[in-house]
C-alpha cells in the first residue's frame, strides 16, 4: 500500500517535471509573442519581416538587415568549422593514436568551457585586424575587420568543440567489424570511411551539424564583439553586419525611451525564437528521412 | 595425392608489447577442404586470421614477423597491392556486418572496387552470388532495400555473398554461426560443404560437433601456439597432447 503511494508520487512527479519541461519554450514564445503585439499592430508582419527600413523614431521596423546578417554569419561559420569538424573527428576516432585522443577530449572540453566574451575578446585582438589589414587587401577591398567574416570565423571556432565532439561520439559507435569487412573486400581504409563509416554515420552528422547551427544562429556577445553593428544590407562579407542577438543584447533597457521599441525588440526574440525551431525541426526532418533510407 | 596448398604459414609470431599472441605458428592451409581452428578463448584464432587478412595493419600496437605466403608471395612482406591480397579472401565474421547500403549495394561494393561498373556485370554478379548462398529467393523482391529488414541469418548469408562476389580463393570464417540460431547455422555449414569445393575454407568455432561436421583438417592451438593438427578421425579420438585431451572432455 505505502509503496504504491510513493509509486504514483513518483509518477506524477515525473509527469510534472516533463510537463514544465515541454511548456518552458512554449510559455517563453506566448510571452515574447504577446509582448510583441504592439509593434504588429500598427505594422504589417511582411513589412516586418521584409523591410530593410530600420527607423525606430519614426516607427519603421525593417528586420530584414537583422535576419540577413544572422543567417550570412551562420552561413560562413558553417561553411568554415562543417569540414574541418568531420576531418578531424575521422581523424581522431579513425588514425589518431590512444594518446593523442587521451590528450584531445579534455582539449575539446576546454575549448567549449570557454565564456563567450573570451572568444570575442580573442576575436577583437586577432581575428579582426587579420580579417582588416591581411585579408581585406588580398581581394583589394577596404574593411575595419569588424565584420560579418570575423563574426563567422569566431563562431565558427565557437561552435568546433561541439560540432566535433558530437561527431566523434557518432563515429564511435561504428563497430570496428564493418570497417575490417570493407577492407577486407579490398577497399583502402579511405574508401571504407567513405563508404562505411560516414554513411553509417549519416544520421549523427546531421544532428551534429543541426545542432552547431542552432547554436550559432543564437550566440550573441563574442558575434557582437567583432561584427561591426551596423544596420545595412550587404553580400560582402568584409561589410560589416548587425546580428539578430546583437541587436537585442544591446538596445534593451537603452532605447526604450522611443516608442514600440521594446515591442520590436520582443518580436526580434521571437522571431530568433522561431528560426532556431526552424533549423531544429528541418534538421529533425533531415534525421528521419535518412534514417527510414 | 598430396593436395595443394592455397596458403602456407611459417614462424608466425604476433605478439603486443612484448608478450605473444602468435607464437612461432606454422600451419598449411590445403586447397578445398575445410580446415578447422579450435582452441580455448584467447588463445589467438582470430589474431591468425586476421594477420592472414593483414587486417592486424589496423592494430598499430601488434607487431608481426615470419611469413604467410599466397601463390608464392610472402604477403607481410608483398610489394604487391594489399587490397588485391586481400580480395584473395573473403572475411566472415562472428557478426554479420552488412555495409549501410541496399542489398545489392553490398554485394556489388567489391566487384565496383576492381573497378567494373558495367551493369549488366553487376546484375549478373549479385544475382549468382546470392543464388550461391541460397538468398536470391528471399530478397530478389527486395534488392535495393537496406539489408537491416534481414533476419540476422540471413546477414550472415549475404555477407558471405558479398565476399565470395569478389572471387576469394580463401575465405576465413570466424565463429560464423556464433550469432545464430541452429537452423540458420545448418544453412551455413551446408553452404561450407559445397562452397569447399571452389574455395578453400577456414573455420574456427568454439562448437566441437560443427568441427567433426565441417572439418577435413583440424588445427588445435593453445596460448597462441598449434598444439596440435591432423584429420579429425585421429584427434577427436585419439588425442595426443594433455591440452586437447582437457579441451575435449570439458568441451562436451
Ligand atoms: N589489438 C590488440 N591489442 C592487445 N591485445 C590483443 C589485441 N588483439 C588481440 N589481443 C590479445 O590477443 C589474445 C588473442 O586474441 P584473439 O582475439 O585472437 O583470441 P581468440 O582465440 O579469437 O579468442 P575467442 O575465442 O574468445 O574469440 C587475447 O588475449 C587478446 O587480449
Ligand atoms: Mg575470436
Amino acid at each position: 500500500m505505502k509503496f504504491r503511494v510513493l509509486q504514483n508520487i513518483s509518477n506524477s512527479w515525473m509527469i510534472v517535471s516533463l510537463c514544465i519541461i515541454l511548456l518552458i519554450p512554449f510559455i517563453i514564445g506566448v510571452v515574447l509573442y504577446s509582448k510583441s503585439i504592439p509593434v504588429f499592430e500598427i505594422t504589417s508582419i511582411d513589412q516586418l519581416l521584409f523591410s530593410s527600413t530600420w527607423k525606430p523614431t519614426q516607427g519603421l521596423f525593417g528586420f530584414l538587415p537583422f535576419i540577413l546578417s544572422s543567417l550570412y554569419v551562420t552561413l560562413i561559420s558553417f561553411v568554415l568549422s562543417a569540414p574541418l569538424c568531420v576531418l578531424a573527428a575521422i581523424y581522431l576516432t579513425q588514425f589518431a593514436s590512444k594518446r593523442l585522443v587521451l590528450i584531445m577530449y579534455p582539449v575539446i572540453d576546454i575549448l567549449a568551457g570557454i565564456p563567450s566574451v573570451i572568444y570575442g575578446m580573442w576575436g577583437i585582438l586577432i581575428v579582426v585586424p587579420f580579417v582588416g589589414e591581411t585579408l581585406a587587401p588580398l581581394f583589394n577591398l577596404n574593411s575595419s575587420g569588424y565584420s560579418i567574416l570575423s563574426g563567422g570565423i569566431v563562431l565558427a571556432v565557437m561552435c568546433i568543440p561541439y560540432v566535433l565532439n558530437m561527431l566523434m561520439e557518432s563515429f564511435k559507435t561504428v563497430p570496428m567489424g564493418l570497417v575490417e569487412a570493407s577492407l577486407s573486400l579490398g577497399a583502402s581504409k579511405w574508401e571504407s570511411i567513405k563508404h562505411a563509416v560516414l554513411k553509417k554515420c549519416r544520421t549523427g552528422i546531421i544532428s551534429a551539424f543541426g545542432l552547431g547551427l542552432a547554436k550559432a544562429f543564437g550566440e550573441t556577445l563574442a558575434v557582437m564583439m567583432v561584427v561591426g553593428n551596423v544596420v545595412q544590407i550587404s553580400g560582402n562579407p568584409f561589410d560589416a553586419g548587425y546580428p539578430l542577438p546583437a541587436l537585442i543584447a544591446n538596445n534593451y533597457g537603452e532605447m526604450l525611451s522611443i516608442p514600440l521599441y521594446d515591442s520590436a525588440l520582443m518580436l526580434a526574440s521571437f522571431i530568433l525564437l522561431v528560426v532556431v525551431l526552424l533549423i531544429n525541426l528541418f534538421f529533425r526532418y533531415l534525421i528521419c528521412k535518412t534514417q527510414r533510407k | 595425392m598430396k593436395n595443394k596448398n592455397t596458403i602456407e604459414i611459417s614462424n608466425l609470431n604476433v605478439w603486443v608489447d612484448n608478450q605473444y599472441i602468435l607464437k612461432n605458428v606454422n600451419l598449411d592451409i590445403p586447397e578445398h577442404q575445410i580446415t578447422v581452428l579450435l582452441g580455448p578463448s584467447g588463445c589467438g584464432k582470430t589474431t591468425l586470421l586476421k594477420s592472414m587478412n593483414r587486417l592486424t595493419d589496423l592494430y598499430k600496437e601488434l607487431k608481426v614477423t615470419g611469413e604467410i605466403c599466397i601463390d608464392g608471395d610472402d604477403i607481410l612482406k608483398s610489394k604487391r597491392n594489399i587490397y588485391e591480397i586481400r580480395q584473395k579472401m573473403g572475411l566472415l565474421s562472428q557478426k554479420p556486418y552488412p555495409l549501410p547500403v541496399s542489398i545489392y549495394k553490398n554485394i556489388a561494393y567489391g566487384i565496383k572496387l576492381k573497378g567494373i561498373k558495367d551493369r549488366k556485370l553487376l546484375d549478373y554478379n549479385v544475382e549468382k552470388r546470392l543464388k550461391e548462398v541460397g538468398l536470391w529467393d528471399e530478397v530478389k523482391d527486395r534488392l535495393h532495400s537496406s539489408p537491416d529488414t534481414l533476419s540476422i541469418g540471413q546477414q550472415q548469408r549475404l555477407c558471405l555473398a558479398r565476399g565470395l562476389a569478389v572471387k576469394p580463393r580463401l575465405i576465413l570464417a570466424d565463429e560464423p554461426t556464433s550469432a545464430l540460431d541452429p537452423l540458420s547455422s545448418k544453412i551455413i555449414e551446408d553452404l561450407f560443404k559445397k562452397l569447399k569445393e571452389h574455395y578453400s575454407i577456414v573455420v574456427v568455432t568454439h562448437i566441437l560437433r560443427q568441427a567433426k561436421r565441417l572439418a577435413d583438417n583440424v588445427v588445435f592451438m593453445h596460448y597462441g601456439e598449434i598444439v596440435e593438427q591432423g584429420a579429425p578421425d585421429q584427434l577427436f579420438t585419439n588425442p595426443q597432447s594433455p591440452e586437447l585431451k582437457k579441451y575435449l572432455v570439458d568441451g562436451n
